[in-house]
């Protein structure tokens, strides 16, 4: 796969505030890449730079080999999905996809063949005449969709498409828009504060925060092996603890020594060490590697989340079996299960689950839609 | 094209305030022209306020507008009110289709319809002379009305509905709701409609015109009838005293919708960085 | 205990309804019964004893030269004025919808701020500018050239409607205009349009409704002045507004000025329907 897009040393700031901080990033062809992070953190900054709504007050921007930093937007090959999609409401479905179209001048009966195509390829057809403003949000995503895909645009640039959308659509609309990726080929780069989509969907994902790509790899990669305490806690749920790496392949946590698999760190070196809460198994006490009194059971469905106190410590853990509250149990961890990473900026930010509970969730949503 | 929008933009600007700052630099001219500047002077002003009948009428100005939008406003915002809480769908749209009427209809037709009814009501009831201060009156809160009712309605929309049940629950009567509760929300809407209607009130020419007769003047008939002679510098001192009546109040009522506004804005901002103090705070 | 609940918010809604008996009671005192009385006035004469007698006579003496060619002058005058203030209005209401928002707010306020002078008096300074002895030809005549005729010609009342009605094209169009989310500029370059394309099928399409309500605010009152066809026209260019003025002030033929507004009235009523029913067209679905 060669490179299609290539940010280089890439910054921007507004009012002195820095958005972005020497970001590089290569995107490839027919790559489905998400920009992943909490709002703020520079991801819709980035895809605007790439589309050309904003200029970079540092560094280039390549497209295909060429420095595109000061071509206007309707001069790239690239289409956006813009967040809450931007339809043009003084126009239908049929002429907000055949808008590209018109612009260029194409025959009517290519306009028309064009349009059918898309209109089919986003399961629309027989909608040609509405108007956008009486759709169904999921509509609308699609004609957005449409819209973007009819020039055939080298890539496409998704702003938190499915940021308006309710979840079991949203999770339909995932389903879907992969496939139409994978359908067209066409290089997606694809913005979410949402990490269960951004692993669902993306060949590679790229974790921001504060301007900065801390993480770039695979959605398993980034899961495993997360490269420091922000992206351990961004992605999934996670216990991080303070911990010092005795010798390869050794490391002691609440004043235990377990064997892990990590090694290359310096002798007594200290080091953040995650453990997933579905990687603990519960066991009795006495078999435990650890001991603690269990603080609260929270039914879940397919699991228990339990969070079990040990030596002041709150984890979290998720588990199949029942256990009640109050009781002392024993916890048993793989090696494997054991990540070990470097000790970074976010060190000590992500403490443990003494103040966690779903109601927090809740109050940082609709924050976290309204993007930059 | 930057240029060339400050350039087109600074024309009509020009355009705009011209006839403007020509009437408040002769009102300081110092010979009796409107057309030669001389020199400086203040005698027009001077000579203003020594006329009776310049006072008189100022005076009949400000009390018809102070007057006639106190009473607008109070009808106003009342129905206002009345007409959000109105379920049946045509009787709404009846009632803001006609009161809207003057806003939509010119001027010059509004004033002559209600000449017509007090013309009639004058031949009705064997008067000598109905038109005065009373029908000029009428007339002014008539208009006013619906500026009224448009500053009030989109507040009471804002408000939060359960605001009035809220008062019920904790005892008000639904009196007592409205000028607790209800009132202090809608506020500034109430109080920029009376500005508003002030300022109408005060530039109205044409309305007034057909609903007076010689003895009862406002500041634009006056004019009118300066007009119709040899023009001399006062007219334009008065006018630029006009004028900074009208500024004034619109400053006023500019300066009470942005401080409500700010407070508004104090308020989201409080309540958003509440929030996010919580979702912070969420896993220490 | 819910039948009671049921009859206490019937109570409120009634009381609250009743709010605006009082403004209902006006409005049919002196909103619907004066436009009743212009139709009754209309549609009678007055007969030497001072009774009202039903009559079309002067519905027929529209027809007459006495008020046709009037008519046909307002609306021609109306037309043109209404015209120009949409060329003069849109370009300039587009670059105080691109300024600094902040600035946007002090702009609009100086756009609005000569409509608060008297109208009698903006006209009148215009009179001063133009007149035989006014600042302009003071003006060229110390620069030696000849004198012009500026004032009692068709293009000086023109020039008063566009000058007093200005502001009424340019503020419905920049709210238009500044609504317009910025979001559809960047979707429009985005899919291929460059500036011109954006002005052409994207933002004039959008503000279609504000032109609308431009086009209306500023024609309904060109058409229906009286004062500044007066002073600017020299009394040459008789419009409808004069007529009827001196139809009350000066004939007191009441009946024959109350045929006239009426013929205002559904004049302006046949413009505003026109009006709504072009913007409902493009408002809606364009194919």
């Amino acid at each position: 796969m060669n490179k299609l897009i290539e940010l280089k040393g890439i910054s921007k700031s507004y009012d002195g505030e820095t958005v972005l901080n020497h970001i590089d990033l290569d995107i490839h062809d027919h790559e489905f890449v998400t920009l992943l992070g909490p709002s703020g953190c520079g991801k819709t900054t980035t895809l605007r730079i790439i589309g050309g709504f904003v200029t970079p007050d540092e560094g280039d921007v390549i497209f295909d080999g060429a420095r595109i930093n000061d071509l206007p937007p309707y001069k790239r090959h690239v289409n956006t999905v813009f967040q809450k999609y931007a339809l043009f409401p003084h126009l239908n479905v049929y002429e907000n996809i055949a808008f590209a179209l018109r612009l260029a001048r194409l025959p009517e009966a290519e306009i028309s063949r064009r349009v059918k195509e898309m209109l089919e390829l986003v399961a629309l057809s027989g909608f040609e005449r509405k108007n956008v403003n009486l759709l169904s949000g999921g509509q609308q995503q699609r004609v957005a969709i449409a819209r973007a895909l009819i020039n055939k645009p080298r890539v496409l640039l998704l702003d938190e498409p499915l940021g308006a959308l309710d979840l079991k659509l949203r999770k339909d609309m995932q389903n879907e828009l992969k496939k139409i990726q994978t359908q067209t080929g066409i290089t997606f780069i694809y913005v979410t504060h949402d990490q269960e989509e951004a692993l669902s969907m993306s060949d590679t994902v790229v974790v921001m925060q504060n301007g900065v790509i801390q993480q770039i790899g695979s959605p398993t990669d980034i899961y495993n092996e997360p490269i420091n305490a922000f992206v351990a806690d961004f992605i999934g749920e996670s216990n991080i603890l303070e911990g010092v790496m005795l010798e390869d392949k050794l490391v002691s946590i609440s004043g235990q020594t377990f064997t892990c698999l990590d090694g290359g760190f310096e002798k007594n070196q200290p080091v953040d060490v995650v453990v997933r809460p579905e990687d603990v198994d519960v066991v009795k006490p006495e078999e435990g590697m650890l001991r603690g009194t269990v603080s609260s059971v929270t039914f879940k469905g397919v699991h228990y989340e339990i969070i079990v106190d040990i030596g002041g410590f709150k984890w979290m853990i998720q588990t199949t079996d029942y256990v009640a509250p109050d009781a002392q149990i024993g916890l048993y961890i793989e090696p494997d299960a054991i990540h070990v990473m470097n000790k970074s900026e976010f060190s000590g930010q992500f403490g443990d689950y003494s103040s966690f509970s779903d109601e927090m969730d809740d109050i940082s949503n609709p924050d976290a839609t309204e993007e930059e | 094209m930057k240029i060339l929008s400050r350039v087109y933009m600074a024309l009509i600007f020009l355009f705009l305030y011209a006839p403007l700052i020509i009437m408040v630099l002769f009102s300081f001219n110092e010979a009796n022209s409107l057309s030669n500047f001389t020199g400086f002077s203040l005698k027009w002003y001077e000579e203003l306020f020594q006329s009776e009948e310049v006072l008189d009428v100022l005076y009949n100005t400000l009390i018809l507008a102070l007057l006639s939008s106190l009473i607008a406003t109070v009808i106003g915002t009342a129905a206002a009110v009345g007409i959000e809480k109105m379920r049946t769908r045509w009787l709404k749209s009846t009632v803001n289709t006609i009161s809207n009427m003057p806003m939509m209809n010119p001027d010059i037709v509004t004033g002559i319809s209600m000449a017509l009814l007090f013309a009639f009501a004058m031949k009705l009831f064997n008067m000598e002379s109905i038109f005065g201060f009373w029908t000029v009156l009428i007339a002014h809160v008539t208009f006013n009305l619906p500026y009224v009712i448009l500053s009030v309605v989109p507040k009471i929309r804002q408000m939060d509905r359960y605001l009035p049940e809220a008062a019920l629950d904790l005892g008000c009567t639904p009196l007592q709701s409205f000028f607790k509760v209800e009132l202090p929300a809608i506020l500034p809407g109430v109080l920029s409609g009376f500005v508003m209607a002030i300022t109408l009130s005060l530039d109205d020419f044409v309305i007034s015109y057909f609903n007076t007769d010689g003895d009862f003047q406002t500041l634009p008939i006056y004019i009118f009838g300066m007009t119709k002679r040899t023009v001399t510098p006062d007219i334009y001192s008065l006018s630029t005293l006009l004028f900074a009546g009208v500024l004034l109040m619109l400053i006023l009522s500019n300066l009470l919708q942005s401080h409500a506004e700010k407070k508004e804005q104090q308020r989201a901002n409080a309540m958003r960085r509440q929030a996010r103090r919580k979702t912070e705070g969420g896993r220490k | 205990m819910v039948i009671q609940k049921e009859k206490m918010n019937k109570k409120r809604s009634f009381l609250r309804t009743a709010a605006a008996y009082p403004h209902m009671v006006w409005s049919a005192l002196f909103i619907v019964a004066p436009l009743i009385f212009v139709l009754y006035y209309a549609l009678t004469t007055e007969d030497a004893n001072g009774n009202f007698q039903f009559s079309w006579s002067n519905i027929t003496a529209l027809a007459g030269e006495n008020y046709l060619p009037v008519f046909f002058r307002s609306i021609c005058f109306a037309i043109v004025a209404t015209a120009i203030c949409l060329l003069l209005a849109y370009p300039l209401a587009y670059f105080l919808s691109k300024c600094k928002v902040s600035s946007q707010r002090m702009l609009i306020m100086l756009v609005m701020l000569p409509m608060w002078m008297n109208l009698l008096i903006r006209t009148y300074s215009w009179m001063n500018i133009l007149e035989t002895n006014g600042l302009i030809n003071n003006l060229l005549t110390t620069l030696g050239l000849p004198n012009a005729k500026l004032l009692g010609n068709g293009a000086a009342v023109v020039l008063g409607m566009v000058y007093n009605f200005l502001p009424y094209m340019i503020m419905p169009i920049y709210t238009v205009m500044s609504k317009i989310d910025p979001r559809y500029l960047e979707a429009a370059a985005d899919l291929g349009c460059n500036g011109r394309q954006t002005m052409l099928r994207v933002v004039f399409p959008l503000s279609v409704s504000g032109i609308i309500s431009g086009i209306t605010m500023v024609f309904v009152p060109s058409v229906s002045t009286f004062y500044i066809s007066q002073k600017m026209g020299n009394g040459r260019f008789e419009m409808i507004g004069d007529t009827i003025e001196r139809q009350f002030m000066s004939n007191y033929d009441y009946h024959m000025g109350a045929t006239l507004s009426l013929v205002l009235m559904v004049l302006i009523i046949i413009c505003l329907a026109v009006m709504n029913r072009f913007g409902e067209e493009d408002g809606g679905v364009l194919v």
